[in-house]
């Protein structure tokens, strides 16, 4: 166990490399390695969704992806979404509808969202509320949760007509 | 300046200000639903929970668990684990004897013993439930402290485990704590009224046995410490709801003397109950960071947490309910065999006690008894998880009462409404040993239905079982205790907890008329940081946006107490207005001496202090703090600064209540429950914030639902855990939830200034009722007339069958 391999990573814009064990967890180097704690460890079989990352532009629960499996990715984190200045639709839209208590679940709940409205940019309620099974949230009963979601895609959507508008 | 100085005028104009209930109704900030202060840095990946915190050298903790519910530890040999790389130490519970206390039990009724064998942070000769720690192992690295783990050789001679709590009663059981010579921890009695007259007098009784099952509390933060000991003083981080309390256990248990002890529940991502808790890491950790001399850290892992953060509920309930046939309720005893566990924890045996109060629920029942009988056995500690104790009261009242109305032929909302207690009979001395404070469970009742149309539904219902499916509609009116506590009843000499229940709050002005509220409760989702800066903005005359709210951290502020029990506004909201009035009531006289006013003239007027009739004079909160800091022109007598520091010793509980109702739709062919609508009203009083109790509520309701539907911590017959990961253990998810439909009704307390009640557990309190009461309305047409949580697919599916089998066992 005291081999390590190199790994490079694109990390919220910036390049790293890292020596790492080869069975440590993407999470764990997240956290451990670059001091990125917005990514939260909730449980050990990945049922709660804390840990949500965008790997490659896809939302994947980073403590199923071992460190070496991102070698040569990109991932987005929690803190990569936004700014307190320039928060992204989505964290702007959890504020403003309470969609969070504790604010564990969060980023996880923020990056699955994201990952979601990537891929279907106006979701019905049924659609938000499938998309997040995978996430689990103890404070809210999901119900701002997933208003807020379905308000970030009006924004968006909102956001995407305007900038077409501007364009034409 | 009247006799007795400035130090009186305070006092005097403070109280004053306390005593006009309309300060919150005229809030300008109180009654907005505010944006949380708190959510800037939790939506941007910026908030600090422990596990994010390192220090310089911090080493990782594991613990070796028993995997036997119940055995002799005949040896642990650590040699293996203790060679490996980086390894700085493994240590047993025979290395901890210099502990100078067992972890704490706080619950010592008056008149009543409670059987109460030591617990030790490491477990000393015996196991007694699997996760049971043995040993700790603390090394450089968050794996290789695993790998350790697994080198240490503990040798068990495994003992008969008792896990069925009736079991454990009997005459042959194995005994959990052989010193004792019995599994019973107590028997503890609450009697109002005379029950047996009151059946006398009855012409219906009904009686259920009531199973209210086990539950974890599963916050999605597990627990975490982290330790820092360095020349002779200790700060410990650690997730809990109670860092105070902490603080004191950690300075008795490891004798250190208190003021050295620092404790910081930095952000807490969530409790419901799991983290009111003294837990044995959360002293064994500091242990070894004493030891070793370096900091050490403990993170918990989810299967650990299902394994041995206590669990909640647990009890098995005869409950009989006497009647007139016009529907008067005579009489109510419930007689409740609660499982505590392998060990006594902080609150363990108290919990069922809590229900008690409130046992008979809305109604004006004369003749109600409880009586509890705790049980050791050998599965994790029960606590307090969201509601504690009054859930388990508030199903049993509310699922009974429509078995009732079922018996007797009448209306299950008729029936409510003839046995509650009316609006105009508060305070209302209930049969059992409390004043409800105020009350009009009629008027959200009245709520609820123009939101659900009954007779609509009827029909909707009535169609869709011609078309094979099975609907239900199911009730709760509840009203629950809250706001712990005036300590002379919750403390010795009445519940007899072994301590007080006040909270404590201090408002500092600083030089620029910011201000600085610390508050002795603390928070772990609820946004203290939000409403309670809301209470002292619009007594200061200041923007919410320059209140900080400071929280979970023993090294400032006053003595605090914590959240739980639904307390925090209710006792800790109520000692910031007041401590807030305090520092108003000072910069009256600063304003009257410097405009040359009587004190009494001056009024808080859009931002400024004003003297009455001229609105052109008067002084900004910063100009107060100007005048105060410089100290040079300040009525005789008085103290320059401008803070104060207030202690709240409420003189009632607070008892919010409201009125529920649950749809659902059962798969006959599975036995799966959908919930189709949920519609909530509940009174908490006047809103400081409508949003979060908005939120309070969603959440609570979720709780009670995950119950009533999918969660269940369950042990098989040798005492081994079956639902120790999340797969296993079910919490519900987006999508098994509606979304929910919440009204609310506003009724004051008359027991604080804000006239507000506490929201945390209300939902909880309410929910499994509503939903029990709903699948039993879908599954009558069945011949089914009763059936206990969970509501699994299984278990219906199961009753299903039997009933179809002519009631032949499944």
């Amino acid at each position: 166990m005291s081999t390590t391999v190199p790994v490079r990573l694109k990390v919220n814009g910036v390049k790293e490399e890292i020596d790492v064990q080869p069975r440590l967890l993407l999470v764990h180097a997240l956290r451990d390695r670059l001091g990125l704690t917005g990514t939260h460890v909730g449980c050990d079989t990945s049922n709660c969704g804390a840990c949500t990352v965008h790997l490659d532009g896809r939302a994947v629960k980073s403590c199923t992806v071992l460190a070496v499996q991102a070698d040569g990715a990109t991932v987005t984190t929690i803190e990569g979404m936004g700014s307190e200045d320039q928060l992204h639709p989505l964290q702007e839209a959890f504020w403003n509808d309470h969609g969070l208590q504790c604010g564990y679940c969060t980023p996880g709940m923020i990056m699955a969202a994201a990952g979601l409205l990537a891929e279907n940019p106006n979701p019905t309620e049924e659609e938000v509320r499938h998309a997040l099974e995978g996430n689990l949230c103890r404070c809210t009963g999901y119900h701002n949760i997933v208003r807020a979601v379905l308000d970030a895609a009006k924004t968006k959507s909102a956001t995407v007509a305007q900038q077409q508008e501007v364009t034409a | 300046m009247s006799a007795g100085g400035p130090e009186a005028e305070i006092a005097r104009i403070a109280a004053k200000a306390a005593h006009e209930r309309d300060t919150a109704a005229a809030g300008i900030h109180v009654g907005q639903a505010l944006r949380r202060k708190e959510d800037p840095r939790l939506i941007t990946g910026r908030g600090r929970y422990v596990d994010d915190l390192t220090l310089p050298g911090t080493l990782w903790a594991a613990l070796v668990r028993s995997p036997e519910a119940h055995a002799r530890i005949v040896s642990i040999d650590s040699s293996q684990a203790t060679e490996r790389a980086g390894v700085h130490g493994v240590f047993t519970g025979q290395d901890m004897t210099n502990l100078q206390a067992p972890l704490p039990m706080a619950w010592g009724p008056p008149g009543v013993e409670v059987r109460n064998p030591p617990h030790w942070p490491l477990a000393r000769d015996k196991v007694r439930y699997v996760g049971d720690p043995v040993a700790v192992v603390i090394g450089e690295d968050r794996y290789r402290v695993m790998d350790a783990v697994e080198d240490v050789l503990v040798e068990y001679e495994a003992l008969p485990a008792v896990v069925d709590p009736e079991a454990a009663l009997e005459e042959d059981a194995p005994l959990v704590h052989e010193e004792l010579g019995t599994n019973k921890i107590h028997e503890w009695p609450l009697e109002g009224g005379d029950v047996e007259q009151g059946f006398a007098e009855a012409e219906v009784i009904v009686e259920r046995r009531v199973v209210n099952h086990r539950t974890s509390g599963a916050p999605i933060e597990p627990r975490a410490v982290l330790a820092d000991y360095r020349a002779g003083s200790v700060t410990v981080w650690s997730s809990t709801q109670i860092p105070h309390y902490t603080r004191l256990f950690l300075a008795l248990m490891l004798g250190i003397s208190e003021e050295k002890v620092r404790v910081i529940a930095p952000e807490v991502g969530g409790g419901f109950g799991a983290k009111l808790q003294i837990y044995g890491e959360e002293i064994l950790i500091p242990w070894c960071s004493r030891r070793l001399g370096m900091p050490v850290k403990w993170v918990e892992t989810r299967s650990e947490h299902m394994a041995t953060s206590h669990h909640g509920r647990d009890q098995i309930a005869h409950v009989r309910m006497g009647a007139k046939r016009d529907g008067t309720i005579t009489a109510w005893h419930v007689r409740i065999l609660a499982d505590m566990g392998a060990y006594n924890m902080f609150l363990t045996p108290l919990i069922p006690s809590l229900g008690a109060f409130v046992m008979g629920g809305c109604y004006a029942i004369p003749n109600v008894k409880t009586e509890i009988v705790g049980v050791f056995t050998n599965k994790m500690s029960t606590d307090a998880i969201r509601g504690a104790g009054r859930p388990e009261a508030t199903h049993m009242v509310e699922v009974t009462l429509e078995q009732l109305a079922q018996e007797l032929g009448m209306d299950r909302l008729e029936l409510r409404r003839k046995n509650f207690i009316p609006e105009d009979a508060f305070p209302y001395q209930s049969a059992t040993a409390v004043v409800y404070d105020s009350g009009d469970y009629e008027k959200t009742l009245a709520r609820l239905l123009e939101h659900v149309d009954v007779d609509a539904f009827r029909r909707e219902q009535e169609q869709a079982r011609r078309q094979g499916t099975l609907r239900g509609l199911g009730f709760s009116t509840y009203t629950e205790i809250c706001g712990l506590a005036p300590s002379r009843v919750a403390g010795p000499p009445i519940v007899g907890v072994q301590a007080g229940f006040w909270e404590s709050a201090m408002v500092r002005v600083h030089n620029t008329g910011a201000v600085t509220v610390y508050t002795g409760s603390s928070p772990h989702g609820q946004g203290h940081e939000t409403g309670f800066a809301q209470i002292a903005a619009d007594r200061l005359g200041v923007d919410p946006s320059v209140v900080e709210v400071v929280h979970g951290d023993t090294g400032f502020g006053p003595e605090g107490r914590g959240t739980y029990g639904s307390r925090s506004l209710a006792v800790g909201g109520e000692s910031v207005a007041q401590a807030a009035n305090q520092v108003a009531a000072k910069a009256k006289l600063i304003v009257a001496h410097k405009l040359e006013a009587a004190p009494e003239d001056i009024e808080l007027r859009d931002g400024k202090f004003a003297v009455r009739g001229s609105p052109d004079k008067g002084m900004s909160l910063a100009d107060v703090a100007g005048e105060a800091y410089l100290g040079i022109d300040l009525p005789e007598g008085m103290q320059p600064g401008l803070e104060m520091t207030n202690f709240y010793e409420p003189e009632n509980f607070v008892f919010p209540f409201g009125a529920h109702a649950c749809m659902v739709e059962v798969d006959t062919e599975t036995g799966k429950v959908d919930v189709v609508r949920y519609v909530a009203v509940d009174d908490c009083g006047p809103a400081i914030n409508p949003m979060l109790i908005a939120g309070q509520v969603h959440g609570g309701i979720a709780h009670a639902i995950g119950q009533a539907l999918y969660e269940r911590i369950a042990y098989d017959e040798n005492g081994q855990l079956v639902t120790g990961t999340f797969v296993d253990y079910a919490l519900p998810t987006a999508a098994e939830l509606p979304s929910f439909e919440t009204d609310r009704t506003e009724t004051p307390s008359p027991v604080n200034s804000l006239g507000v009640k506490g929201v945390g557990e209300a939902g909880t309190i309410a929910a499994s009722a509503a939903v029990t009461n709903a699948v039993i309305d879908a599954l009558r047409p069945l011949g089914i007339t009763y059936i206990n949580m969970p509501l699994t697919p299984m278990r219906v599916w199961e009753a299903i069958q039997e009933a179809q089998n002519g009631g032949a066992a499944a």
